[in-house]
C-alpha cells in the first residue's frame, strides 16, 4: 500500500503541471478533443492534487507500478510517495481534515474494507453530530470484467447506493469521468466514485470547456444523453453507451428513444427521470448488475412514486442474470445483458416481436 | 444436528467440555523451549550444500528424488504451457504463473502430503493442484474454461477447487484462503477431539505470498491456529514481490534486524517460524515434514517462510518492468530444478537417461492435456443456473406456483430466476 502526497514549493510545479496536462491532453487551440477516460481521471488526478495539498492518493501498486490501471501514470515522479497502511488509514486522515482518494485495484477489494467504508466514513459525521467530517473519495474499476470469473466481475452500486451517508458516482464518458471526478474530491463527504476498466482505453470527444481546470460537474444531476419521445432508457456507465446502440438501432423501427445517463446513483435525480418518463410514457432500465434490489428496482420505484399515471406499459428492466459470474466464455457471455437484449426487450414494449 | 463451538461459549454443560478441546493448554503443559525456538536458516547460502557436503551421502531414496524431480518439472511445463495457450487465446482473464516457485509445492505437497489433507491456495494455483494429485486434463480444461475441468469451467485460473483432492481453493482475494484453510485445520481437530475421530489427522497448509504478510487475517489466523493448537501449516511463499511493490518497501523490519523476517512473526503467536530457502526442494521438504509431523502429533501450527522467486511477471498482463535484471538473474541461476538435477546424479539417484525419460513423460503429458482440453466439450447452458444453491428452491417460487427451478426453461438456463 502506497500513498501520493504533494511536498511544498508547489508554484513552480504548478505552472509547469497545467501545461503538461494540457500537452497530454493535447487541447492547444482546438474546440473539440480526443480524450480517453483514462486521461480524464489522470488529469482531474494531477489537477486536484495541485490545487489542494490536502488531496493525496492512497491504494494498492499506484506509485512505482503507477496503478494496475495506469490511471495514476506519472503523479508518483512527480508528487514524490509516502508509504502507509490503506482504507482505514485513508479514513481516519479524512476526518482529521485530509483529502485522500483511495484506488481500490478493484472494487471487488473494497469487500475487505467495507467496514471502514459502510460503518466508518458514511456514518461518522451523523454519529458525531457534524464534528467530524469525511470528504473521501473510493475510486476504482467496478462491474463485470471479461474472463475473471465470480469474484472480479460483479457491480457494486447497488449496495454503497443503499448507504446512507455516501454520495455514489458511475461515469460514463471522458467529460463524465473528468467533471465528476473533480466534483468528488472537492465534495466534503464521502463519495465512492465506479468506474469500469473496460471503458478506460475508450476515447471520447470533448470540448474545450471540459479541459478547464475548473470544470465540475454537479454530484446528483443525470444527464440527457439522447434526446426521444417514444421510450426511455436509463442507464449507467458502460451501459449508457449500449443504450445509445440500442437507441440507434430501435429508430430503425421507428421508436424515439430517450437515454438518461444518471452519473449520479445516489443522490438520484428523480426529476429527470419522472420528467423524461412523463415525456416518452414508457420505461426500460438497464444495468449489468443482478435484478434483486438493483438499480432498475429503484428507478422502478421512483417512477411508480411520480409518473405512475403517465405510464403507457409496464417498466422492463435489463440486467445481469442473479448468479456469480462463471468464468467460460459461452456462459459468461449469457450471463450479462447485450445490446440485442436492451432492442429485444424495447421491442416487445411496443409489440414490435 | 452438528454441535457448534459459538455456542458452547455460553450453554457450558457439554459445551464447555467441547470448547475445552480447544482451550490453550497452560501452565505444565506449555510448550518447550525446543518447540518454540525459531529454526532460522541463512538463506544467502543455499542450506542444501551445507547439509548434503556434511553428510556427503543422498538424504532421499532415489524413487523420491524422482517423484520431486518429475513433480517441479511438471509444473514448469504445464505453466509453461498455459502462457502459450494463453496468447493463443485458449485461456482468458487474468493467468498467473508458478514458475521459479515449484520447490515450494513440490517440497511441501508432493513431499508431504496425503491426498485427504487440504490446502488453501491463491490465483497462483496451477501447480499447487498438479502437486495435489489433480489431473493436468483437468487443470487444463478447467483453465480452457470446458465442462470436463475441475469446475466445469466455472471457476477458472483464479478460483479452482476440488473437494476429492482437498482443494480448498484458489483464492483471488490476498488473504482471503487463510481463514478457510484455519477452518479445514479446525474441522480435523474437531473431529478428533471432540468427535472422538482418532483417525481424523489430516492437516491443512495454506499458501500465501510476502505481500498477504500485511493483512489482518494472517494474523488473525495465527492466533488461532496457535491458541486451538490446529494442525495448519502456514506456507509464505515468499517471492520479494506483491505486482510491483517489493516486500521491503512494503514490511517494517522485524525488532534488531535490516529485513521483515516474517518467520519471526511465529514465535510472537506462539508457534515456530522457520526459515528456509524456497528455492531448493530438499530443504522445503525437511522443514515441511517436520511441521506436518507436529500437526498431525497435535501439537500445533508453524508457520514457513520460503524464500523463492517468480520467473515471470505478476500475472500474463504484467509488463513486468520493476524487478531489475541482476535480481532476475540472480534467482535463475538458483532454479531449483538443475539444483534438483545437479543434487541426483552426484549422489547416483538418477542417470542422464532417466532423466530424460522423466522429461519426455512430462512433455507428453502436457501435451495430453492440451489436447483433451482443446477436444472438451463447452459447457452446457444448464450450467448457467445450476448450483447457485445446494437446494435450488432458493430461487423462490414462480408467479404460477411451481419452484422457478421446476419451470421448463430452467435446464436450458432461460428460466426467470428472480
Amino acid at each position: 500500500m502506497q500513498f501520493l502526497a504533494r511536498a511544498s514549493a508547489a508554484s513552480l510545479r504548478r505552472s509547469q503541471a497545467a501545461t503538461e496536462a494540457f500537452q497530454r491532453l493535447g487541447a492547444c487551440g482546438y474546440a473539440t478533443t480526443q480524450l480517453t477516460v483514462r486521461d480524464a481521471l489522470n488529469s482531474a488526478l494531477d489537477e486536484e492534487m495541485e490545487r489542494d495539498d490536502k488531496v493525496f492518493i492512497i491504494g494498492e501498486e499506484v506509485g512505482e507500478y503507477q496503478g494496475a490501471y495506469k490511471i495514476t501514470r506519472g503523479l508518483l515522479q512527480k508528487y514524490g510517495a509516502k508509504r502507509a497502511g490503506f482504507t482505514g488509514i485513508a479514513v481516519g486522515s479524512a476526518f482529521q481534515g485530509l483529502k485522500p482518494v483511495v484506488e481500490f485495484m478493484t472494487f471487488n477489494f473494497s469487500m475487505q474494507a467495507i467496514d471502514q467504508i459502510v460503518n466508518s466514513a458514511a456514518k461518522h459525521h451523523y454519529m458525531s453530530a457534524g464534528q467530524i467530517t469525511c470528504p473521501i473519495v473510493f475510486r476504482g474499476p467496478n462491474g463485470p470484467a471479461a474472463g475473471v470469473a465470480a469474484q472480479h466481475s460483479q457491480d457494486f452500486a447497488p449496495w454503497y447506493a443503499s448507504v446512507p451517508g455516501l454520495k455514489v458516482i458511475v461515469p460514463y464518458d471522458a467529460e463524465d469521468n473528468r467533471g465528476l471526478l473533480k466534483a468528488a474530491i472537492r465534495d466534503p463527504d464521502p463519495v465512492v466514485f465506479l468506474e469500469n476498466e473496460i471503458m478506460y482505453g475508450e476515447s471520447f470527444e470533448v470540448s474545450e470547456e471540459v479541459l478547464d481546470k475548473d470544470f465540475v460537474l454537479p454530484i446528483g444531476k443525470a444527464k440527457i444523453q439522447r434526446e426521444g419521445t417514444d421510450l426511455t432508457i436509463v442507464a449507467s456507465g458502460k451501459l449508457v453507451g449500449f443504450a445509445l446502440q440500442a437507441a440507434a438501432e430501435l429508430d430503425k423501427d421507428g421508436v424515439s428513444v430517450e437515454v438518461v445517463n444518471l452519473r449520479s446513483i445516489k443522490p438520484l435525480d428523480r426529476e429527470t427521470i419522472a420528467a423524461s418518463v412523463k415525456k416518452t410514457h414508457r420505461l426500460l432500465t438497464v444495468e449489468e448488475g443482478w435484478p434483486q434490489h438493483g438499480l432498475g428496482s429503484e428507478i422502478i420505484a421512483v417512477v411508480v412514486e411520480e409518473a405512475f399515471d403517465d405510464l403507457d406499459a409496464p417498466p422492463e428492466r435489463v440486467c445481469g442474470v442473479e448468479i456469480p459470474m462463471p468464468y467460460a466464455t459461452p456462459l459468461e457471455d449469457a450471463a450479462l445483458p447485450h445490446v440485442s437484449d436492451i432492442v429485444r426487450v424495447a421491442r416487445r414494449m411496443f409489440n414490435l416481436e | 444436528m452438528t454441535p457448534r463451538l459459538s455456542s458452547c461459549s455460553r450453554t457450558g454443560g457439554a459445551g464447555a467440555d467441547r470448547l475445552a478441546a480447544f482451550r490453550p493448554s497452560r501452565g505444565p503443559q506449555r510448550p518447550t523451549r525446543a518447540a518454540r525456538q525459531v529454526f532460522a536458516k541463512a538463506v544467502a547460502t543455499p542450506t542444501k550444500e551445507a547439509s548434503t557436503s556434511a553428510s556427503k551421502s543422498a538424504s532421499i531414496s532415489s524413487e523420491t528424488a524422482k517423484e520431486l524431480y518429475r513433480d517441479m518439472v511438471l509444473g514448469r511445463e504445464f505453466e509453461e504451457m498455459c502462457a502459450q495457450m494463453y496468447y493463443r487465446g485458449k485461456m482468458f482473464g487474468f493467468v498467473h504463473l508458478y514458475s521459479g516457485q515449484e520447490a515450494v509445492s513440490t517440497g511441501v505437497i508432493k513431499a508431504c502430503l496425503r491426498k485427504d489433507d487440504y490446502i488453501s491456495s491463491t490465483y497462483r494455483d496451477h501447480v499447487h493442484a498438479l502437486s495435489k494429485g489433480i489431473s493436468a486434463r483437468k487443470i487444463m480444461s478447467e483453465l480452457f474454461g470446458k465442462k470436463t475441468g475441475t469446475c466445469r469451467g466455472q471457476g477458472g485460473s483464479m478460483h479452482m477447487f476440488d473437494a476429492e483432492y482437498g482443494l480448498l481453493g484458489g483464492y483471488a482475494f490476498i488473504g482471503e484462503g487463510i481463514p478457510v484453510g484455519l477452518g479445514a485445520a479446525f474441522t480435523s481437530a474437531y473431529k478428533r477431539r471432540v468427535l472422538g475421530d482418532d483417525g481424523a489427522d489430516q492437516v491443512a497448509v495454506n499458501f500465501f505470498g510476502d505481500g498477504t504478510c500485511n493483512v489482518g487475517q494472517f494474523y488473525e489466523s495465527l492466533n488461532m491456529a496457535s491458541l486451538y493448537k490446529l494442525p495448519c501449516i502456514f506456507v509464505v511463499e515468499n517471492n520479494r514481490w506483491a505486482i510491483g511493490m517489493n516486500h521491503l518497501r512494503a514490511t517494517g523490519s522485524t525488532l534488531g534486524d535490516e529485513e521483515p523476517w516474517i518467520h519471526k512473526k511465529g514465535p510472537a503467536f506462539g508457534m515456530p517460524g522457520v526459515h528456509v530457502d524456497g528455492m531448493d526442494v530438499l530443504a522445503v521438504r525437511e522443514a515441511a515434514l517436520e511441521a506436518v509431523a507436529r500437526a498431525r502429533r497435535g501439537e500445533g501450527p508453524t508457520l514457513i517462510e520460503a524464500e523463492t522467486y517468480r520467473f515471470r511477471g505478476h500475472s500474463l498482463a504484467d509488463p513486468d518492468e520493476l524487478r531489475s535484471r541482476e535480481e532476475k538473474e540472480h534467482y535463475a541461476a538458483r532454479d531449483p530444478i538443475p539444483q534438483l538435477r545437479a543434487y541426483m546424479l552426484k549422489h547416483g539417484l538418477a542417470s542422464e537417461t532417466d532423466l530424460a525419460e522423466l522429461h519426455a513423460s512430462v512433455a507428453a503429458e502436457v501435451d495430453d492435456c492440451v489436447e483433451y482440453a482443446d477436444a472438451s466439450p463447452k459447457p452446457d447452458m444448464s450450467q448457467l443456473l445450476e448450483n447457485v444453491f445446494a437446494d435450488p428452491k432458493g430461487f423462490g417460487i414462480a408467479p404460477d406456483g411451481r419452484y422457478r427451478y421446476e419451470l421448463p426453461g430452467f435446464t436450458a438456463g432461460t428460466a426467470e430466476v428472480s
